[in-house]
């Protein structure tokens, strides 16, 4: 296992595995995703209490979830830099910053959406701290990325916003249980634990667990090439990319 | 692990638990102001504010909704099954204004006690069932309980 994940860390290693892989990502993506939306959206029942705009929770608590889950990886991967100073555990962070973000922004928005239509005439609560714990985890992932672009020096950049994902990370318990320390008018949280089977109805659940699948594989799937993208930029000049693009030229 | 790997990983270490432990003083010391709402029971114990509005969420207890002859004004009682409160509003309610469900009103209290809300938002909690589930629950009484009746557990 170890060395497998050394084995990992190797740039050109890391290229093929990624081009063995995405083909199947691609295609897993796809079928979850088309199972999810069929099932989500026309085949599960609607909620009693919320009915059609219940289906809103097929994007929102997926999208939520990895929201959180991307800012994880990207701060192990943050940790790793800083510590072993892998040149790809840096690509992986500033490949998942932006992804990260467009999830955060989409839970947001579907967030807003889905209030507006229950709670009552409001899309934005300033005083929520469920609300506003995720806007702040938006604004963490922009400014990793603007941090990580402030430098001309790589490794200068990648330190500097491997600290602040650092720093982030006390953001992720708080979203998390923002719900349960504080009073708030987002709900409790569905997916805890073993009590994930009590609160939500079968119907709903898997179809929902299947777009969390269908999330995760997406993320997977832009993950692995975008840090391709980033690779082959950052090793332009070394052996391994000069013999591919001639292979290919040929 | 030699050495300079095992300061780096000390650096790391320490900044994520200094910076947790900061922000954990931090908001301890704020607990209070980040409550989005008060329960009426805090409400009772006099800890909401009294000079300006503030938010107070409970269940609409069934059988307290009044509706003036206007239409548009309405006056309920909200409880966290401990403590009443009546609200008074006029307004438009959210469509998931019903009696049991939580609901969260901003406004300001009134020296005899009646809360007169500007905004009234429906929390739904975290339980989805399709209708007929719903309605067999209803029927064997086993409806899961609104996650603000459970409020009253919190520390």
């Amino acid at each position: 296992m170890w060395v497998w994940f050394h084995k990992l860390g190797s740039p050109p290693y890391f290229y093929r595995f990624s081009t063995i892989v995405l083909p199947w990502l691609a295609v897993l993506t796809l079928i979850l995703f088309s199972v999810g939306v069929v099932w989500g959206l026309y085949i599960a029942p609607s909620d009693y209490q919320q009915s059609e705009t219940s289906r809103i929770m097929y994007v929102h608590v997926p999208a939520s979830m990895f929201s959180m889950s991307i800012y994880m990886v990207m701060a192990m991967a943050s940790a790793v830099t800083l510590i072993w100073r892998i040149k790809l555990a840096d690509l992986v962070a500033s490949a998942s910053a932006p992804i990260g973000a467009a999830y955060t922004f989409i839970a947001l928005i579907t967030g807003s959406l889905w209030g507006r239509t229950m709670w009552g005439n409001t899309y934005w609560e300033w005083s929520d701290p469920r609300l506003m714990s995720e806007l702040i985890l938006f604004f963490l992932y922009l400014g990793y990325m603007a941090l990580n672009s402030a430098y001309e020096d790589r490794r200068r950049a990648a330190r500097a916003a491997a600290v602040l994902a650092l720093v982030g990370v006390v953001n992720i318990p708080i979203i998390h249980y923002s719900v349960e320390w504080w009073t708030s008018l987002h709900q409790g949280s569905t997916t805890r634990g073993t009590q994930f089977a009590a609160t939500i109805d079968p119907s709903m659940r898997y179809p929902l667990f299947v777009m969390m699948g269908a999330f995760a594989m997406l993320y997977a799937q832009l993950l692995l090439k975008y840090t391709r993208c980033l690779l082959l930029d950052g090793e332009r000049n070394n052996a391994w990319v000069k013999e591919m693009v001639k292979q290919h030229a040929a | 692990m030699n050495p300079t790997r095992r300061r780096r990983l000390m650096f790391v270490v320490i900044l994520v638990i200094g910076v947790g432990a900061a922000v954990a003083l931090a908001l301890m010391a704020f607990r209070q102001n980040l409550m989005y709402y008060y329960t009426p029971s805090e409400v009772h114990a006099g800890k909401a504010p009294t000079n300006r509005s503030f938010r107070s969420g409970g269940l609409v207890k069934t059988g307290s909704v009044v509706r003036e002859g206007d239409g548009v004004t309405v006056q309920f009682t909200i409880t966290d099954t401990l403590q009443d409160m009546v609200v008074q509003y006029k307004g438009i309610l959210p469509d998931l204004f019903r009696e049991g469900q939580g609901i969260i009103a901003n406004g300001t209290l009134g020296t005899n006690g009646v809360f007169t809300a500007k905004e009234v938002l429906a929390k739904h909690d975290e339980n989805y069932m399709p209708p007929e589930v719903a309605a067999s629950l209803k029927k064997a009484g086993a409806m899961p309980q609104h996650e603000m009746a459970r409020e009253k557990a919190k520390p």
